[in-house]
């Protein structure tokens, strides 16, 4: 009989977001709803305001981070969804592997996930909103990674605690809601400042607030995620 | 609790089993001091304390408004210490005070979320605006009716003290995050005038009011918190019952 020996923590949370994404690879149905959300989106916003009177470049740093936190809710709904059938999720309490691993893997399949949306976005945001994200390409990509690290952090347990109350659908979004407030608007505020030319030193602080969320969040929420789980 | 009924009942009409906890109990001698002062304090208040010069009679929602909005944080702190200590002792009084003082923390909220606009429309001249405790203290709002709904739809008692537990925990900590993030727009409200180094800027008689007004709020949010803990011990054990 071969000896199995017990996974480290990094190799399980791989394995399980490695599992997540490959179902999701497979169905491909979230990923695509969630891309047309938010293409639709990013459209029917532009309908909202009067082109004329507010200038896109104004617009367009709100709608994509509106956007990515709805769409990215949409991801976040499904992450521990698909583990209800069939009772899934016990396979993964029953496996040999730290309860955190289970968090950090669904947490690293749902930042792919939203990152993929946000890849499709961005681009989709600069050619409908005639955006010149060039310039300052670099520093966008890298505040779109920080928010969506807190997005996905927190995001991650409230789906674990969501699937398991009556109002799975609606808890999900009024639960987290007011957690993205510290991770949207320094991001939306950081992304205007450096889509209207200003240099990234201007958004310095607005960074800080999301790299601490990020450390503080990534944290908490592997810390306090075995505690959503039934004993 | 050795008057909660319930539990020793046996086969009492359901009726009976709830009314009988309120009927052991008397009268409740906290909220009876509690609102006696705050009486005291409503009437120095509007009778005994000057009319502010430049703000008018406007000023006296200062004396509710200020102590509620203490009082909500008070009672989302007690929340957060009684959701670790949950955590760490598993004992399910604990969740049920956090349940307790997150209910009154929410009404007390709602005072400081009504009372703000009465006076910010006559003195700032605007029933809202996006100040940074304004803001702060809508999400607050948000945070803990969010936590009353999440108790609301579980069924389980050790998940929904869990889950529940969690949430106050995280809601705490995204507090200093939420403040940081919308001081960095510029604030309309005042700077403090009580606690900072230098002596406090308000005459002698309103900080009296004002610190009488303190005290008073918190003595009514002890009433509160105690009969809402009560309440929430006969519903625990009442629960208990239905499932034996």
């Amino acid at each position: 009989m071969r000896e199995a020996r017990p996974l480290s923590l990094a190799a399980a949370a791989l394995l399980i977001a490695r599992k997540d994404l490959a179902i999701e690879f497979r169905t491909r149905t979230a990923f695509f709803s969630a891309v047309v959300f938010a293409l639709l989106g990013i459209v029917i916003f532009y309908f909202a305001w009067d082109p004329t009177a507010v200038a896109t470049i104004d617009l367009a740093p709100g709608v994509l981070w509106v956007i990515f936190t709805f769409a990215g809710l949409l991801g976040l709904h499904r992450s521990f969804g698909i583990e209800l059938a069939d009772r899934a999720i016990d396979g993964l309490l029953g496996a040999p592997i730290p309860r955190e691993a289970i968090y950090l893997g669904k947490a690293l399949a749902n930042l792919v996930f939203v990152g993929a949306v946000e890849a499709i976005a961005i681009p989709a945001v600069a050619l409908f909103y005639n955006m010149p994200f060039g310039g300052q390409g670099l520093a966008i990509v890298a505040i779109a990674l920080l928010a969506t690290i807190g997005l996905v952090a927190v995001g991650t347990l409230f789906s674990a605690m969501a699937v398991n109350t009556h109002l799975a659908e609606l808890l999900l979004p009024m639960l987290s809601l007011p957690f993205f407030v510290p991770v949207v608007m320094p991001a939306a505020q950081a992304t205007a400042r450096l889509l209207a030319g200003r240099p990234v030193a201007e958004v310095a602080s607005w960074i800080r607030i999301l790299v601490a969320f990020d450390i503080a969040f990534v944290v908490a929420c592997m810390l306090a995620f075995p505690f959503t789980l039934e004993e | 609790m050795s008057d909660t009924s319930v539990g020793g009942g046996g086969g009492g009409a359901p009726v009976a089993a709830a009314r009988a906890p309120a009927k052991g109990r008397g009268t409740d001698w906290l909220l009876l001091v509690a609102v006696v002062l705050v009486v005291i304090t409503f009437v120095r208040a509007i009778y005994f304390t000057p009319i502010e010069a430049s703000q008018g009679a406007a000023q006296k929602i200062f004396y509710v408004h200020a102590p509620s909005a203490w009082v909500a944080f008070l009672a989302f702190g007690i929340v957060a210490v009684t959701s670790i200590l949950y955590l760490w002792l598993k004992d399910p009084k604990l969740d049920l005070a956090a349940e307790s003082s997150a209910e009154v923390g929410v009404v007390f909220t709602t005072m400081v979320l009504v009372s703000g606009p009465l006076w910010g429309k006559p003195v700032w001249g605007t029933w809202w605006t996006w100040d940074a405790r304004l803001t702060l203290t809508l999400f607050l709002w948000f945070i803990y009716v969010g936590y009353l709904v999440l108790r609301g739809a579980i069924e389980d008692p050790g998940m929904r003290a869990r889950y529940s537990a969690v949430l106050g925990i995280l809601g705490a900590l995204l507090i200093p995050f939420i403040h940081l993030s919308v001081y960095l727009f510029r604030t309309l409200h005042p700077m403090p005038i009580v606690l900072k180094p230098s002596a406090p800027s308000l005459p002698k008689q309103m900080l009296e009011t004002l610190l009488f007004a303190f005290v008073s709020f918190t003595v009514l949010f002890l009433a509160f918190l105690r009969s809402r803990y009560r309440l929430a011990i006969d519903r625990a054990a009442r629960e208990a019952e239905e499932r034996r």
